[in-house]
């Protein structure tokens, strides 16, 4: 089985950048709009000082005799004093002649008794803020209007701007950190039931196909409804197989068991040679075909499980008593003797059902191609590359074959007579690729087959 | 030899213009490498050991010192801005209106309180205020005015003593006579007043202080108004005829400033000048220098000094000017 | 010997007890879990030979009673399933072993013996002939204060002749009981065990008599 998943950025990082950038964003854009807005403030403080001093000298305008006076307050100037020390520039003007002030400031021809008009103009390399206004005098024989400018420098205004541009700055960064501080929180209080789903998902034993019960996000419950649903079915279908199997096994084997018990007890009353052929064949035949729904079953059973092998810690020299106590009444109907050759405790990792099975086909390999009153030894060891060694005294692996042995329904040449179905050593090779290692056939010196396990 | 003709056409305006001083003075050695010329309305006594003291630091530099009226400084700084590196005067407004031109480098000058400097390009370096001086013997009974308003009783009941005996700036020549004058109109009426006094008692008008003083000590005259009083101390050490009255009603402070001129040509000269200026008139009071310090502790609170501010302009503004002068003049010319 | 068979099909569980009845052991059938519990609480049983699909339920749960009900008759299951998937789970619920269906009646005596051998409680299976014991189950032949332990198709053979002295039994009948059918053995083969059996027997007053063209016999003075 494939178990590798194309992937994509995850889900934590993706959330985390977007409010992360989502946050930064808004950092810079509360940071442009309190800066533009305090400019705009700063702004029109600056001019609603302009304006009263240009209304304070406008106001103090009169005609005498003809002729115009501009007696303006102190505090006409006096007013823009400011922290920064910044220049002052004015113009009076009477209709367009400059009778007082700066000649350099030019005249803005503001329109008499209307509102202050404002603009940024740069003087004597210097940029300032000017407001203007105008008044028509009217005096007995003549009229004229009257027009004042008021310029001023920026500086107090930029020394405010810098200090209201650091607070916004320190602002926007506070607010950033925080909301940085914020996404990681909500990131992981987000994810942490993906995480814990996944969690319990992974902790499960490869047979767990229970529903997950514990609660989740109403966004995960589709999935996690779907991943239920798939899981019952298939739990319905392995379960479904399962019984399937067992249950065609028994429909099948159970008749099976009947003819040949009937076989052969008849063949203990039949004497005439040609019935008693007869009658061996078919036992033969039953022995054969039973054994090869067994073992197709078991491999079967291997495929399945080689995938996720439920893996435990192993004491392999048990496993192999064990294994040899129940095969041991076998092998003594033939006087065959299964010895062990275990030194020292073999501690493995490994899928128990699986292995038993694994050596238990080997052993019955061996055991039908040993003659009587033979020994089979089977040796345990710590070292991988010879994990489990089994050796028989019969007559060995054919020499030209050897190789293809393994392969699946492939059997012996020198195997006539003798049961099977070819598929013990493919079983036995199969379980120990699943852990990892390998198989390796060999005849030995002195005679006799061995089949090395390492894993 | 293009050099030599530059040199001349530098050189022109200040010939050619025939510029009287009133004093000139050289300090410093004869070979030294750079000659800072510094443009003042202090007379040369008072300036003398700030100098001094900067040229003994300084050996390579020389100062020349040029001495004139506050308006006439006014006036040649404008014309010729490149001409001189350090201007001072105490006609504050007139200096302000320079800065506020643009004829003042910004300078970075250490031990002056905010108050005291505008835009880092002018910087007080005195606290003096604006005196009653009177002769003693004008007042046998010993009852001196402590007022203004004092003052004109005094004037008024004995207009025979002090008719043609009383001095003022003439505030139609001096810078420092106008700021006082216009000060003075600003803070109370009572100014009025006491100029149409002074005007019906026929009052003489004078350029400067120092003037007014000489009168006094011969006894030509037995009141000066609007005196400085750091000038009169410097005389009452030799004579104790004269009594100095700081107005208890309100008095009017003005502060001498400096300031470097942009277009100087050796601005970092300059600059160590200033800081030197400033350093000795903060400094410890009792430094032996006739120019009065700048009271750094008493003036913070002090609304009597004239501020270092635009508003100063104010009264320099043509129609004011028109106005005010043309109001003082038929105050104080009454009958003359 | 006394055995309990539970098989629900009763031409495989007739063809058994045939087996078993033909060897001379006592055999008893319960065709469901009911019978089988009404069985086992009256009879003494040696062994029970017990199926695991049955009508009534599954065979696991009578062995889970029949555990907790402190019975330590031991039980070899008959299955028709997965070696894989069932034989951890049965040796768990304490059966002793198991058989796997078709097997072989050689194989299900052998694993019989094996089982009762390592409960080795009951002695009444030994066979007197004699001078001659023979105890099947641990497979020694006693000979007076001697004692052989002979090898497996000899213990067979001799189990074989013992059950019936006096009886001819045909070489063909002998290799049908003593090889499996894989083994294609020729009838002399037998004839090497006869001859090892009658060397085990020298000295006493049994002996293997050999009937030329009919088969062989035990005879006891």
């Amino acid at each position: 089985m494939n178990n590798r998943v194309g992937i994509i950025r995850s889900l934590r990082d993706r959330l985390a950048i977007t409010l992360i950038g989502g946050a930064a964003v808004l950092a810079i854009l509360l940071y442009l709009v309190v800066r533009s807005y305090a400019a705009q403030i700063a702004q029109q403080g600056q001019d609603s000082i302009l304006a009263a001093s240009v209304t304070s000298i406008l106001d103090a305008a009169i005609l005498r005799d003809g002729e115009v006076e501009v007696d303006f307050p102190y505090a006409s100037f006096s007013m823009l004093s400011t922290d920064s020390d910044d220049r002052v520039f004015y113009a009076i003007y009477q209709d367009d002649e400059l009778i007082s002030g700066y000649d350099t400031l030019f005249h803005s021809d503001p329109i008499p008794d209307a509102d202050h008009r404002f603009g940024t103009a740069t003087l004597q390399n210097a940029e300032v803020r000017v407001a203007s206004a105008a008044r028509t005098l009217i005096g007995a024989q003549v009229t004229t209007v009257i027009s004042v400018s008021v310029a001023q420098t920026q500086d107090a205004l930029e020394v405010t701007l810098n200090r209201i541009s650091r607070n916004a700055a320190g602002f926007g960064a506070g607010f950033f950190l925080l909301a940085t501080a914020l996404s990681f929180w909500a990131t992981s209080t987000t994810i942490g039931p993906l995480k814990r789903l996944t969690s319990s998902v992974t902790r499960r034993g490869p047979q767990d196909l229970r529903p997950f019960e514990q609660p989740v996000p109403t966004e995960m419950e589709p999935l996690v409804a779907s991943l239920n649903n798939l899981m019952g079915r298939l739990d319905q279908s392995l379960s479904q197989s399962e019984d399937f199997i067992a249950e065609a096994a028994h429909r099948v084997r159970t008749p099976l068991a009947t003819v040949r018990s009937y076989a052969e007890a008849t063949l203990q009353r039949v004497g005439k040679p040609e019935n008693r052929h007869a009658l061996r064949s078919m036992v033969k035949a039953i022995d054969e075909s039973s054994r090869a729904a067994g073992q197709l079953l078991d491999h079967a059973m291997i495929t399945f499980r080689a995938d996720h092998l439920d893996k435990q810690d192993l004491d392999l020299g048990e496993l192999v008593g064990e294994l040899v106590r129940s095969l041991t009444p076998i092998a003594e109907m033939k006087d065959v003797r299964l010895q062990i050759r275990c030194p020292e405790t073999v501690n493995v990792q490994g899928d128990a059902i699986l292995l038993q099975n694994a050596i238990r086909n080997v052993i019955d390999n061996a055991l039908k191609y040993s003659p009587a009153e033979s020994d089979i030894t089977i040796s345990v060891s710590n070292s991988a590359e010879d994990r489990i060694a089994i050796r028989d005294e019969g007559p060995g692996f054919p020499e030209n074959n050897m190789a293809m042995l393994a392969d699946r329904f492939t059997r012996g040449s020198n195997s006539e007579g003798i049961t099977g179905s070819g598929l013990g050593l493919t079983i036995a090779q199969d379980v120990v690729i699943a852990h990892g290692g390998h198989l390796v056939l060999a005849n030995h010196a002195e005679g006799g087959a061995c089949v090395t396990l390492s894993f | 030899m293009r050099y030599f003709i530059l040199l001349i056409l530098t050189l022109i305006p200040a010939f050619a213009l025939g510029q009287e001083w009133e004093e000139e003075a050289r300090f410093g050695n004869e070979g030294a490498q750079s000659t800072l010329r510094v443009i003042s309305s202090t007379d040369t006594s008072f300036f003398a050991p700030v100098i001094e003291t900067f040229v003994a630091k300084s050996p390579s530099v020389a100062i020349s010192y040029f001495v004139t009226s506050t308006a006439e400084l006014n006036r040649i700084v404008r014309e010729n801005p490149s001409g001189y590196d350090v201007v001072i005067s105490s006609a504050m407004d007139l200096q302000l209106k320079l800065a506020n031109d643009g004829f003042a480098k910004e300078l970075t000058v250490d031990g002056l309180p905010d108050w005291a400097k505008w835009r880092s390009s002018l910087f007080a370096f005195t606290t003096e205020p604006a005196a009653i001086v009177m002769n003693k013997k004008a007042f046998p009974d010993g009852r001196i005015p402590q007022t203004r308003q004092e003052l004109i009783q005094a004037m008024r009941d004995r207009p025979e003593e002090f008719s043609g005996r009383i001095g003022t700036y003439d505030v139609r020549e001096s810078g420092l006579g106008y700021l006082f004058a216009t000060q003075d109109a600003r803070a109370s009426e009572t100014y009025w007043r006491l100029t149409e006094v002074m005007g019906s008692l026929k009052a003489r008008l004078y350029c400067c202080s120092s003037a007014m003083i000489d009168d006094l000590v011969t006894g030509e005259l037995a009141v000066a108004y609007n005196v400085l009083g750091s000038y009169a101390k410097a005389r009452q050490d030799t004579s104790d005829q004269l009594q100095i009255v700081l107005p208890s009603d309100f008095p009017t402070t003005m502060m001498r400033t400096a300031l470097v001129s942009a277009q100087s040509s050796q601005p970092q000269i300059a600059e160590d000048f200033v800081q030197h200026l400033i350093s000795l008139q903060t400094g410890s009071t009792d430094n032996n220098m006739p120019l009065p310090p700048l009271d750094v502790e008493n003036a913070v609170t002090g609304r009597s000094n004239i501020a270092l501010e635009p508003a100063l302009m104010t009264y320099l503004d043509r129609l004011k000017r028109r106005n005010f002068l043309k109001e003082w003049e038929s105050a104080i010319i009454q009958g003359q | 010997m006394k055995f309990l068979l539970v098989e629900d099909n009763v031409e495989l569980a007739n063809a058994i007890c045939s087996r078993m009845q033909l060897d001379g052991h006592v055999i008893d059938h319960a065709e469901n879990l009911e019978d089988a519990a009404a069985f086992s609480e009256v009879g003494e049983y040696d062994l029970i030979l017990l199926d695991i699909m049955l009508p009534d339920g599954d065979g696991r749960t009578f062995l889970q009673r029949h555990r907790t009900g402190k019975l330590d008759t031991p039980v070899i299951v008959l299955t028709a399933r997965s070696q894989v998937s069932d034989r951890i789970s049965m040796l768990d619920l304490g059966a002793d072993d198991y058989v796997t269906k078709p097997f072989d009646h050689a194989e299900l005596k052998a694993r019989c013996r094996a089982v009762l051998r390592r409960k080795s409680g009951n002695a009444k299976t030994i066979v007197q002939l004699g001078d001659v014991a023979l105890d099947p189950v641990a497979g020694n032949l006693s000979i007076r204060d001697q004692v052989i332990s002979l090898r497996n198709r000899e213990l067979r053979l001799l189990e074989l002749l013992m059950n019936a002295p006096g009886q001819i039994f045909p070489k063909t009948k002998l290799v049908d009981r003593l090889f499996s059918y894989d083994d294609d053995v020729s009838e002399n083969a037998v004839e090497v065990y006869i001859g090892r059996l009658r060397k085990h027997l020298e000295n006493t007053r049994v002996k293997i008599t050999t009937l030329r063209g009919l088969g062989y016999r035990l005879d006891h003075e």
